[in-house]
Parts: C-alpha cells; sequence; structure tokens
C-alpha cells in the first residue's frame, strides 16, 4: 500500500452558467479516514466525487492530489493514484468475474506488459478480499446484486490506489448486501485506504464514517466526526427532516429518528 | 493475437478463468484469449484458402499449381497476366478490402457499444455515394473525381454525424439515430441528383454505387493496402483501452483511459479504414456490420476480438465477391449486391431475435 495521500478541492465550481451544481467549495479529505458524504437528492453528491476524480470538468478552481494540481496529470498516473466507482458502471455480456477484476489493473498495464507478476498477485488479493474467489470463472450476469457489487469494488481494490472513491456502492442492494458492502469498506478502510464514499441512509453514515461532509445545494452544511455534524439542527437544515438524535443502541453513534409528527414541512 | 502460439505454458494465472494465457518474456507479457486466437487462425485459414480457389477460377481454368507458378514467377506470359494482372488485385482487395471494413465495423460497434454501430448506418456509404454524385454533376465524372468525391462527401458525413451526436457522448444509441436521420436525407439528395445528372453519368454513378470488385487494378489496390497496414498496428495498440469502453465511460476513465483521446483516435481510423474502401470499390455494405458480431459469438469473448474480425471479414467478402462472380456466369455481379443479401439476411435475423429478448 502506498503511502497516505492528500486530496483536497480548492475553490472548486462545477457547472456551466449562472446557476452551476457547484458554486464555490472547498475541501479537504483527511487522509486514513473513511470520509462519506451526504446530502438530499441533487445537491451535488456525485459532482463533486466526480470532479474530486477529474470525471468532470471543473469550470474553475483545483483538485489537489498530493498538494499538485490533478489536470497536470496523465489519465493513467491518476488512475494509479485514485480510484472511483462510478454509478453508471455497466459490465458487458459473458464477462467473466476475473476479467472485470483484471480490468482494474488497466492504469498499470501497457501493451507489451499486459500482465505482470504484481498484477497477478493484486487480482487474486482483491478476489480473495471480497470472498470471489470461488466465482472467478462466473459470468457477471449470472451474478446476484450484492455479489456483482463486490465485483466491482474487487475491480477498484485490484487498481491498488491509496484513495477510493464509491458513489453510491449501496444503492440497489437489499438491506443485508449493504451491510455486506458497507462492512468491506470498513475493513478496507482499516487496511489504509483513504476512503470517500456516497451514501443515502444517514445511520449507515454516522455507523461506518470516521467524517462526514454533509452536502446542501452545492456547499458543505456541516463537516466533521459524525457525531458532531449529524446534529438535530444540521439534519433539519441539510435534509429539511425534523427528527431527533439517540445514541445507536449497539454502536453509540448518532441514530436519527424522525420525528411522529410534523418530521416533513409540506 | 499476433503472438506466437502459446506454446511454452506459463505459471498457473488466475486469467486462466477466462480463458486466456500469458506469454511471457523477461519483462513483457502478452494475455491471449484462447479461443479468439483459433478463431482468428481458423479465419485466416479460410480466407486464404477461397483466395487461392478464387485465383484458380474465371474465363480460364487455371490450376493451383499454375498459380503458384505464376506467382512464383514460374508461369508463362499468358497465365502470368492472367493471375498476376487480373485476378490478384481483385482478390487483394477482396482480402484487403474486407479486414479494413470489418475493422471499421469493430471500431464503431466498440464506439458506441452498440452492434447496429456501423459506418453503413451512420451514413458514411450514403454521404459517399452524395460527394461521388456531386463530383460526377461538377467536374463530370472519372475516378479520380469519384473518388476524391465519396472520399470527402463519406468523412464529411461521418463529421456532420459525429458533431451533431457528441453533445450528449456517443454511446448508445444517438449516434445511431442521428446517423440514420442523416442518412436519409441524403438518400433523397443522391436520388434527386440521380435524375439531374446525364444518362451515362447515372449508369457510372449506380455502377459505382453498387459496390464492385469487378475493375479493380494494381493502381487502385495500393492506397487500400497501405491504410489496412497502417491502421492494423495503430488499432491493436489501442483496442485493449477500446474494450474497457464497453464498461461504460466513467468507469474506464476512473482506469485510466484518456477518453476524449481514444474517441477521436477510434473514429478517425474507423472513417480512414472504411474510405479506403469505399473510394475505390463503391460502398459495399454490410461487411462491417456483420463481421464484428459474428466473430464476437464464435469467440465468446467480452468484447468484439480485432484480429478475428478482420480475419472474418476478410473471407466474407472473398467468398462474397466468389459467388459474385460464379452465380451469374459469365455475368458479373457487384460484390455490393451480394453483401447486401446477405448482411440483410444477417439484419433481419438480429433483429427479431433482439426482439425476443427484449
Amino acid at each position: 500500500m502506498a503511502p497516505e495521500s492528500t486530496l483536497e478541492a480548492d475553490a472548486l465550481r462545477v457547472g456551466y452558467g449562472s446557476t452551476p451544481i457547484i458554486p464555490e467549495l472547498s475541501v479537504s479529505i483527511p487522509p486514513g479516514s473513511f470520509t462519506v458524504i451526504v446530502g438530499p437528492n441533487a445537491c451535488g453528491k456525485s459532482t463533486l466525487l466526480k470532479s474530486l476524480a477529474r470525471i468532470l470538468p471543473v469550470e474553475s478552481g483545483r483538485v489537489l492530489l498530493d498538494g499538485a494540481d490533478i489536470r497536470a496529470l496523465r489519465t493513467k498516473e491518476l488512475a494509479r493514484r485514485v480510484g472511483l466507482l462510478p454509478q453508471s458502471s455497466v459490465a458487458p455480456e459473458a464477462i467473466t468475474v476475473i476479467d472485470l477484476v483484471s480490468r482494474g489493473r488497466h492504469p498499470h498495464q501497457g501493451i507489451f506488459r499486459q500482465w505482470s507478476v504484481d498484477d497477478e498477485e493484486k487480482v487474486t488479493r482483491a478476489l480473495a478480499d471480497t470472498g470471489l474467489t470461488e466465482l472467478a470463472s462466473a459470468t457477471v450476469d449470472q451474478l446476484s446484486g450484492g455479489q456483482r457489487q463486490r465485483v466491482w469494488i474487487a475491480m477498484v481494490l485490484a487498481q491498488d490506489t491509496p484513495i477510493v472513491l464509491l458513489d453510491e456502492p449501496t444503492t440497489f442492494l437489499d438491506l443485508a448486501h449493504q451491510i455486506e458492502v458497507l462492512e468491506l469498506c470498513a475493513r478496507l478502510h482499516r487496511d489504509g485506504r483513504t476512503l470517500v464514499a456516497v451514501l443515502h441512509d444517514l445511520n449507515q453514515a454516522a455507523r461506518y464514517a470516521t467524517h462526514l461532509i454533509a452536502l446542501h445545494a452545492g456547499s458543505i452544511a456541516a463537516e466533521g466526526p459524525p457525531a458532531e455534524v449529524l446534529t438535530e439542527e444540521t439534519v433539519e437544515r441539510v435534509f429539511g427532516v425534523r427528527a431527533r438524535i439517540i445514541p445507536d443502541p449497539e454502536t453509540g453513534t448518532p441514530l436519527i429518528v424522525p420525528r411522529a409528527v410534523g418530521a416533513v414541512t409540506p | 493475437m499476433s503472438t506466437p502460439a502459446p506454446s511454452s505454458a506459463p505459471a498457473s494465472t488466475a486469467l486462466r478463468f477466462s480463458g486466456e494465457r500469458v506469454l511471457r518474456l523477461g519483462g513483457l507479457s502478452l494475455r491471449v484469449h484462447r479461443r479468439s486466437f483459433w478463431v482468428g487462425i481458423a479465419c485466416l485459414i479460410v480466407a486464404l484458402a477461397a483466395a487461392a480457389y478464387s485465383l484458380t477460377i474465371g474465363d480460364s481454368a487455371i490450376s493451383l499449381g499454375e498459380v503458384w507458378g505464376a506467382l512464383t514467377g514460374q508461369a508463362d506470359a499468358g497465365t502470368s497476366r492472367i493471375v498476376l494482372d487480373w485476378r490478384l488485385p481483385r482478390v487483394l482487395m477482396a482480402l484487403c478490402g474486407g479486414a479494413a471494413l470489418a475493422m471499421s465495423g469493430a471500431v464503431f460497434q466498440t464506439l458506441t457499444g452498440n452492434p447496429l454501430g456501423s459506418p453503413d448506418i451512420i451514413g458514411f456509404n450514403t454521404g459517399a455515394y452524395t460527394g461521388a454524385l456531386l463530383s460526377m454533376l461538377v467536374v463530370g465524372g472519372g475516378s479520380t473525381g469519384t473518388t476524391v468525391g465519396a472520399l470527402i462527401g463519406g468523412t464529411a458525413t461521418g463529421a456532420l454525424v459525429y458533431l451533431l451526436a457528441l453533445r450528449h457522448g456517443l454511446h448508445g444509441y444517438r449516434l445511431i439515430v442521428i446517423g440514420i436521420g442523416v442518412s436519409a436525407m441524403l438518400g433523397a439528395i443522391n436520388s434527386y441528383l440521380m435524375i439531374t445528372v446525364k444518362l451515362e453519368a447515372a449508369i457510372s454513378a449506380q455502377v459505382w454505387g453498387a459496390g464492385s470488385l469487378n475493375t479493380i487494378r494494381w493502381v487502385d489496390l495500393t492506397p487500400t493496402i497501405l491504410v489496412t497496414l497502417i491502421c492494423l498496428p495503430l488499432l491493436l495498440v489501442l483496442w485493449r483501452q477500446a474494450g474497457m469502453l464497453g464498461l461504460g465511460v466513467e468507469t474506464a476513465s476512473g482506469r485510466g483511459v484518456n477518453i476524449g483521446f481514444l474517441r477521436v483516435a477510434l473514429l478517425g481510423l474507423g472513417v480512414v479504414l472504411t474510405a479506403a474502401v469505399t473510394a475505390v470499390a463503391g460502398p459495399i455494405a454490410f461487411v462491417a456490420l456483420v463481421a464484428p458480431q459474428i466473430a464476437l459469438r464464435l469467440t465468446r469473448g467480452a468484447g468484439i476480438p480485432l484480429l478475428p474480425t478482420a480475419f472474418l471479414g476478410a473471407a466474407l467478402l472473398v467468398i462474397s465477391d466468389l459467388v459474385a462472380r460464379t452465380l451469374l456466369a459469365p455475368v458479373q455481379l457487384p460484390v455490393g449486391v451480394v453483401t447486401v443479401v446477405l448482411g440483410g439476411g444477417y439484419l433481419v435475423w438480429m433483429l427479431i431475435s433482439r426482439l425476443r429478448k427484449a
């Protein structure tokens, strides 16, 4: 694992015209953290994540990776240091698990260096870490939704970047698979990666994040450890939901319980 | 695929689960999809065998031995003339043009992620026809004028469709729908031009428009061979990246694929490959559409395999030309007529099987 990297956005402005998706945002991802970005729909969560990985062009401002502007990096070099798993991944028909996971090694490969010993090791380990070793020769379209998501995560793991960005990795999964994916993320974080994920479920975010960023209308509404960010006042301001916050009986992290009456003002 | 047969078995690799072998030499390593390797070899053998057979038949039957003699310079002048000057250019054009068209189809289908994405469907051929007709109308025809007109028309149409589709990304149906729309408009213009030009010009335009290898000579052939030989290695270099497009643009970009560069490079090579054939032989439909899909089904890989597609395309066009020459002999059909019939059947079959799936 490479040493911890820093990833920052400096006066970022994304989206064109007079109403950009992100008007001006500066943020610093704490190295070694499991940072979770939360916020209501269309607040710019995915946009921020994609801008951090240079998938979206930035209108003004800079994204700094280890202090250097990412626009100056070659695409492959960037992909060796930051791995993004977008929401919109599609698996080609008939692709096998091993083939898809091995695509994560693309930034480390070349025309005459298509499968190094290192590629072999990293892919084998990514498969083992995600519990997919037995399924290596299965085709991805045979798998369940949860298994499929694990394949995509395995691909990012095989990429072996110090920073991993995940855009809504739990969406469309049932509860058991959501927990499975989040536990996997927590383990990757413990192994030393800096993780940034967009999540929808506030209680899950509170449980797994070491650092929480609450976005509202393209700006940071609150930022810090979950226990400090998730106050009744912030939840109402950011999500428009009146809720009580109690300690999660399992972990002691904040648990958001919407009010029985008048939680949402119509 | 451009590698020697996987003879030295390397240490067991996880890639065997996707049917691949890894060839190593020091720090260098190549991945070979075994099924694609053998399908490629088989297609190449079929193409070469059909080409050899094609050299033997015609007004005067020449045995394989005599053909070999002519190729190695040991035959009499008459036989040499027939084989080297008359038949060989045509057969080489079929081999090389088939490969070029098929690779062009592989490029467009990979670029759009759609089995209908081929230069025929997105309007290149119709545009080339418009260009050829306009050149006949304006400068009065002549083979150079027709060639240049077709090149300009095809490329301009390709560029127009690309620019119209660009706003919302190339992937998906957008490029194809716009291509069909532009094609339809140009088709109307072509019909109008046909009734405007002089009768002789209209007839020669029709002959060109059917797509034919009947009159290919060595001079016509050289540019096509050169373009194919230059584009092939460039595509081979790009092909692994191109395969990443199948994961979606954002995922590919996140894996270090420079999408902007890749798209422009692929599109350029795809257009040049089609243009190199169309300018010389006229629009030969459906090879580009069909070859990549058949190769994909034969190899059962995760993406369109470049070299098997090229060899299959070569085999398809040589065999189609063989049919065109012999079916109604001594009348020689334009090869485009044969490929349209074969390809049309394929298209109907594909649409029906897609509808059934959906």
